[in-house]
């Protein structure tokens, strides 16, 4: 520890303020943290650690105060684009800033190019760390595909890539077994010992790890409480362990709150009564085993722990007790019931508390504790007397009408349990219900739990990654893999192994069962002596590659390359991007049509001569219309038009014939649908232009000649046949184009946001323009490939003939595609979730494109703003271009004006998004 | 003691609607989709015929084509402009005019010399909306200023055979009645699988289906809980939407019995709340559910006979699309509220939408049991 006297800083913090919208994160922060060393950030969740750490790593926006990193300050985007090399930042959570759907290799390629490593020098560096943490032979695995701790390493190894003088990690071990865990931090240790200027600051829940850290920050609420090495805290306050310091540094009014949790033996007085009994109970995924012949007995009133890492089967395991998943092999019973779905009586006697925080956020306290009492059936008169009893029991009372959002974590768990218990079960199946409550918290649900065992003899089947929570169990069992290792009173259990604490014990089990991680082998004699980063490789590449101005193609590549093996491997995305195009052009296309043919019309002769039937058959010989039988009766004719059978009705008076021949004023009477006004136009055009032409012939047949006075001769252009399907699909080529480019250009950005991976935009030296250039660049492919599908697609499908220059089109679809993905980028500047994205995208593409595009009517016809949008939108002018190349057999010499007109657009868009897109989170 | 299976199908869907009281997101788009997207369907659609660009080549100068020009007016036309044979081409080609009138030299000499001289009129045939019944009305004002100007000259009689055109259910075509009441049943439908779908998910991203699943209730129970709640939510808004907005605000005359066709929306609820849960066990996530809802909406709303008439599509088109729930409620609905019809005409529609809801409720139920482990 003395190596590194703690003179120098590496940071320093003052007046440090952050806010979430109305939540302080951090209020009033001053620190200085000193270089060199290991530093820890000690504190329960939720209490402004990682905002500390990301306000380090430059992730996040100062608000207020100042924040000086490697003697800069952190507001200034130049300083922070200077050290962000020299910087490495694994944020909280498993894997969080690492490409889920990408392996092991393609993230580390990722990040080694963002740092403008070349094939070669990447290829060494990626070997050389593999090597050294034991994921080189796992290179092609999916990250998704990892456990826990392999995440982890992966994270430290995409971390180190760039040899950082500052290494900042927060929670890097959260829910990860204590083997890995151990792994985990010799791993660091011999890091530090091959870069001894190289700082590390970690922020850990884990009391017990700190332990080993030479200088510690200890937080709640956003504040600091102590700083110091942990010998001075103990000393400090007088304390043996530092959650007990960690107690005793907390406020007053807190610590009040704190009860020390006294155990009660547990004796058994109900004989040998069995709550839970397993044999050989086994759950495959496919070919993953998650759970692999587990059996145990769980005698009634017995706190029973389960102790392991995340994705060792323990949850699989409760749920195949509770009947929520049906086990592939072997049995379960629950009070010698055996477990089924189906059995809602065994339900009633369980109580269940799941992993995450799984109330109604949205009912009160009192709704949801009522809700659940009534669906358990709890008698309807006993309702309120048990719902009041339970909630001063579990200290409830006072925030019975307030929403669980606004609860401390602690009181939301204390809810859970609350809810979990509000039918009074005998059996209480709990999932690591302490996980991120803090220590005070914890002790008094653990002194809750206790009593709920020890006084009601409720059986307790618990699980938790916390040793000293494990202590407090009556037997437990330690599991890896899938597998239990062994199932034993914990004492017991130490004797057994002869080790003073549990987690040794734990881990000696983990080493017998050969959970033996591949850093122990790569640690062994063989490669001990290769170094985990090569000292003369960083000197060599001490000049580090342009990193300073200027516009870096491989850093913008490098982000298209991500963009494009991402998108082939998300199926859902891929399907929208492709099949979602085809099947709205054939939607679009058929669904937007204006042809009225095949209407169905019927008459109603009260002639019956062969005028009048004459009459009838000019309307049937039309393709445009289908004739019905004949109406008998206007009952007839009302009843059938209301239906819609008809769209058309005819009546030929009586005596047509004769009044006809007589040359006196003959009425035919015709009743048009007008339910569908586009549709009656048509309907309307089509029977005047009929009536006219057999009067003509008639004329005509009677050799009198009806010469009009002048005549009008239409010439229907581009499109003869006026059929839509020429009209419409080279508007729909158009729309679709914009629409989908746009909408994955969107959620490209968003679903960063929401995933996390978008600190990796914020602390490389990655630059705006090259996010969004390498961002656009795949999508604009995709999009150039929907162009020529659906080019394609119109013209052997949909048989729509382009007659004008294919190229222009092409060229034109090039920059319209630039421009949507641009608007795509642009909408992601300020949208946060992937369905408000969805949403915004709609409203700026589809509904502009529709309304005022000139899709359906052209823009000329518009007014006031919608003629604006009209004339400024750029997909105004690709249909003209389209419409041009397709059915107007138009070049690019004539259509000039609109290609510019979409040329300049794409600029204007990417400008736009540019000065919009913030380097750092907020 | 068991709970009556229903009296916990209805504690459920009491919880559904809490939940939705307090999701600002999804009561704005209740709100927002029955009033103002009704009211802008409804008002902004412009009729047929609205301010069509046209473009006249007057190589006459004559009275008569003076006349002419002075009849092609707003609010059908906008005011024509005059150019030149060649401006007109290139105009047409750059889509600004969709027609151009080219009166020929001494026009008006001929027709008054009884040679029946013809006008051209080009049509961009693209612009679909325009085209066909533009070119009637051009045709007929043409005519009709030609045989005025005649019959002012001369004198002349009238046709012996007229045809009586009546419009029936909506005498003067006004888009505002068709525009409104379609933006309502497609509404009706989007919004339905909207909520119900995001019921599913929420839960899901909340943990709370795997709370609900260790409870006495069954997969049947929680399904049902959320179609009645949710179908409940779209029916009253809808309800109100049609009373309010169109008939108050929009003045829309609604022939048929609002009754019956709060029945026919029921029913259809019923498979097409069915329907949101389907999709809901299908995506893995909200993001997920929304690209399934653009690809699941669009054929719906555009294929079901409420845009465009289903006879004017393929035969494969309009019998896939028999499938669908919408069809047969579309139908329905245009037959109720436009044609007044009664229950003796719609009820094959109404069967067809219960069938079809019964065999999508089973299809969504089968898929929710068999989703539910893996999704809590």
């Amino acid at each position: 520890m003395d190596r590194h006297p703690l003179t120098s800083m590496v940071a320093r913090l003052r007046g440090v303020n952050l806010q979430y919208g109305r939540t302080a994160a951090l209020s009033d922060v001053s620190l200085d943290i000193p270089a060199g060393a290991m530093v820890g950030l000690i504190g329960p969740d939720g209490v402004g650690k990682s905002s500390l750490l990301s306000l380090i790593a430059g992730a996040r926006r100062v608000q207020r105060g100042t924040v000086e990193v490697l003697g800069g300050d952190m507001a200034r985007a130049r300083h922070r684009r200077d050290v962000c090399t020299r910087i490495a930042y694994m944020p909280q959570g498993l894997g969080k800033n690492l490409y889920p759907t990408l392996s092991i290799e393609e993230n580390l390629q990722f990040f080694s190019r963002l740092f403008g490593h070349n094939a070669a020098e990447s290829r060494r560096r990626i070997d050389d760390l593999t090597r050294s943490t034991g994921l080189h032979q796992f290179l092609d695995r999916p990250v998704g595909k990892l456990s826990g701790g392999m995440k982890q390493k992966l994270g430290l190894c995409c971390a180190l890539i760039h040899d950082p003088d500052l290494l900042i990690l927060d929670e890097p071990t959260t829910g990860v077994d204590p083997l890995a865990r151990r792994q985990f931090w010799e791993l660091i240790a011999r890091l530090r010992a091959e870069r001894p200027g190289m700082s590390v600051i970690v922020a850990t829940a884990y009391m017990e790890e700190a332990e080993q850290f030479e200088w510690l920050v200890v937080m709640n609420d956003g504040k600091v409480l102590a700083t110091g090495a942990p010998a001075d805290l103990h000393r400090q306050t007088g304390m043996g362990s530092l959650e007990a310091a960690f107690i005793a540094l907390l406020p007053e009014e807190k610590r009040r709150e704190h009860t020390d949790v006294k155990l009660v033996p547990f004796v058994t007085a109900d004989g040998d009564e069995i709550a839970i009994e397993s044999r050989g109970l086994t759950k495959r995924f496919g070919d993953f085993v998650a759970v692999d012949h587990v059996t145990m007995r769980i005698r009634r009133g017995e706190i029973f722990g389960f102790i392991g890492s995340n994705g060792c089967g323990k949850t699989t395991t409760m749920r195949m007790l509770t009947g929520l998943l049906p086990p592939t092999e072997g049995e379960a019973a629950l009070f010698g019931h055996p477990v089924n779905a189906h059995d809602i009586a065994t339900r009633r006697r369980v109580g269940y508390m799941s992993q995450s925080f799984s109330l109604y956020k949205e009912l009160t306290v009192r709704q949801n504790l009522l809700l659940h009492a009534r669906l358990f059936s709890v008698p309807k008169k006993d309702i309120p007397g048990q719902v009041t009893e339970i909630a001063e029991r579990f200290g409830l009372s006072r925030d019975i009408d307030a929403l669980p959002e606004s609860l401390p974590l602690g009181v939301r768990q204390r809810l859970s349990l609350a809810v979990a218990m509000v039918h009074g079960p005998e059996l209480l199946i709990l999932d690591e219900p302490t996980s991120g409550v803090d220590p005070i918290a914890r002790d008094s649900f653990w002194a809750l739990m206790i009593e709920l065992s020890r006084r009601d003899r409720v059986t307790i089947f618990v699980s938790t990654h916390f040793m000293n929570e494990a202590e407090r169990c009556d037997r437990i069992s330690f599991m890896h893999a899938g597998k239990v290792l062994v199932s034993d009173a914990p004492a017991e259990l130490k004797r057994k192994r002869q080790v003073t604490t549990l987690e040794d014990a734990f881990i000696a089990y983990l080493v017998d069962a050969g959970a033996e991680s591949p850093v122990k082998t790569a640690a062994g004699p063989a490669t001990r002596s290769e170094p985990l980063v090569d000292q003369a490789a960083t000197s060599e590449t001490a000049a580090r590659p342009s990193r300073l101005g200027g516009f870096s193609v491989q850093r913008a590549l490098s982000y298209s390359l991500r963009e494009a093996l991402e998108l082939r491997r998300d199926p859902v995305r891929g399907a929208l991007a492709l099949v979602g195009c085809i099947v709205l052009m054939f939607v679009i296309g058929f669904g937007i049509t204006m042809d009225v043919e095949n209407l169905s019309f019927a008459v109603l002769d009260r002639d019956q001569t062969v005028l009048s039937r004459d009459y009838a058959l000019s309307l049937s010989g039309s393709r445009y219309f289908t004739q019905r039988a004949p109406i008998a009766d206007y009952a007839e004719l009302d009843h059938r038009m209301r239906t819609g059978e008809l769209s058309l009705a005819i009546e030929i008076p009586p005596n047509f014939g004769r009044d006809l021949e007589r040359g006196g004023p003959v009425q035919i009477g015709a009743w048009a649908d007008g339910a569908m006004p586009q549709r009656a136009e048509t309907v309307r055009g089509y029977v005047q232009g009929m009536h006219q032409h057999w009067l003509a012939e008639q004329a005509r047949r009677r050799g009198i000649d009806l010469a009009s006075n002048a005549t009008v001769e239409s010439r229907y252009r581009y499109n003869p046949d006026v059929r839509s399907l020429p009209a419409i699909v080279p508007a729909v080529v158009p729309l679709l184009l914009l629409m989908i480019p746009a909408m994955l250009a969107t959620l490209s950005v968003v679903r960063e946001k929401e995933l996390g991976s978008i600190i990796n935009f914020y602390v490389t030296p990655t630059t705006r323009a090259e996010f969004l250039l390498g961002k656009q660049l795949p999508y604009v492919g995709l999009g150039v490939a929907n162009f020529l599908l659906m080019s394609v697609l119109a013209v052997t499908v949909f048989g729509v003939a382009m007659k004008g220059s294919f190229l222009s089109l092409l060229l034109a679809s090039v920059l319209f595609i630039a421009f949507a993905t641009g608007f795509g980028l642009f909408v992601s500047t300020f949208v946060r979730s992937q369905i408000a994205a969805m949403f915004a995208t709609m409203l700026g593409t589809i509904l502009p494109a529709v309304q005022y595009a000139g899709l359906i009517n052209p823009v000329s016809s518009l007014q006031g703003a919608g003629a604006v949008i009209g004339r400024l939108y750029p997909a105004t002018h690709m249909i003209t271009v389209s419409r041009g190349v397709f059915s107007k057999a138009l070049a690019l010499g004539d259509l000039r004006d609109a290609v510019w007109a979409i040329a300049l657009s794409v600029p204007v868009s990417f400008l736009a998004t540019v000065l919009l897109l913030r380097k750092q989170g907020r | 003691m068991r709970l009556h299976p229903l009296k916990a199908i209805l504690h459920l869907g009491v919880k559904e609607l809490r939940g939705l009281a307090r999701d600002p997101m999804m009561l704005f788009l209740i709100v927002f989709t029955f009033t103002f997207s009704i009211y802008i369907a409804g008002s902004a659609m412009p009729d047929t015929l609205h301010n069509a660009p046209i473009a006249i080549v007057d190589e006459d100068q004559s009275a008569l084509s003076a006349r002419i020009t002075a009849a092609l007016q707003p609010p059908y036309f906008a005011p024509p402009s005059h150019v030149w044979l060649t401006e007109a081409d290139k105009g047409m080609d750059a889509g600004m005019y969709t027609f151009a009138l080219n009166i020929p030299p001494n026009f008006q000499r001929d027709v008054l010399a009884g040679k029946s001289p013809s006008i051209q009129l080009n049509v961009d045939a693209t612009r679909m909306s325009q085209a066909f019944t533009g070119n009637g009305h051009i045709q007929q004002i043409v005519l009709s200023e030609v045989d005025e100007f005649v019959r002012h000259v001369r004198g002349a009689g009238a046709a012996p055979v007229e045809l009586a055109l009546r419009m029936r259910f909506n005498p003067n075509l006004t888009q505002s009645w068709f525009g409104s009441l379609m933006e309502i049943i497609n509404n009706v439908t989007m919004l339905s699988i909207v909520l119900t779908g995001a019921a599913i998910i929420r839960e899901r991203e909340h943990g709370t289906i795997e709370h609900l699943l260790v409870m006495p209730v069954s997969p049947f129970q929680i399904m049902v809980a959320k179609v009645w709640s949710m179908g409940a939510v779209v029916l009253v808004g809808a309800a109100l939407a049609l009373t309010v907005i169109v008939q108050r605000v929009l003045h829309v005359r609604v022939d048929g019995s609002i009754a019956l066709w709060l029945c026919a929306a029921a029913l259809h609820l019923g498979a097409t709340t069915s329907m949101g849960i389907f999709m809901a066990t299908l995506a893995r996530s909200m993001p997920q559910f929304g690209l399934l809802l653009v690809l699941a909406i669009m054929p719906l709303q555009l294929l079901s006979g409420g845009m465009t008439p289903r006879e004017s599509m393929p035969e494969l088109v309009r019998t896939i699309m028999l499938a669908a729930p919408t069809t047969h409620f579309v139908s329905a609905s245009q037959a109720i509220l436009y044609r007044g019809a009664g229950l003796g005409v719609v009820w094959p529609q109404l069967l067809a939408v219960l069938g079809i809801g019964a065999v999508f409720f089973v299809i969504a139920l089968r898929r929710f049991r068999s989703t539910l482990s893996r999704m809590a």
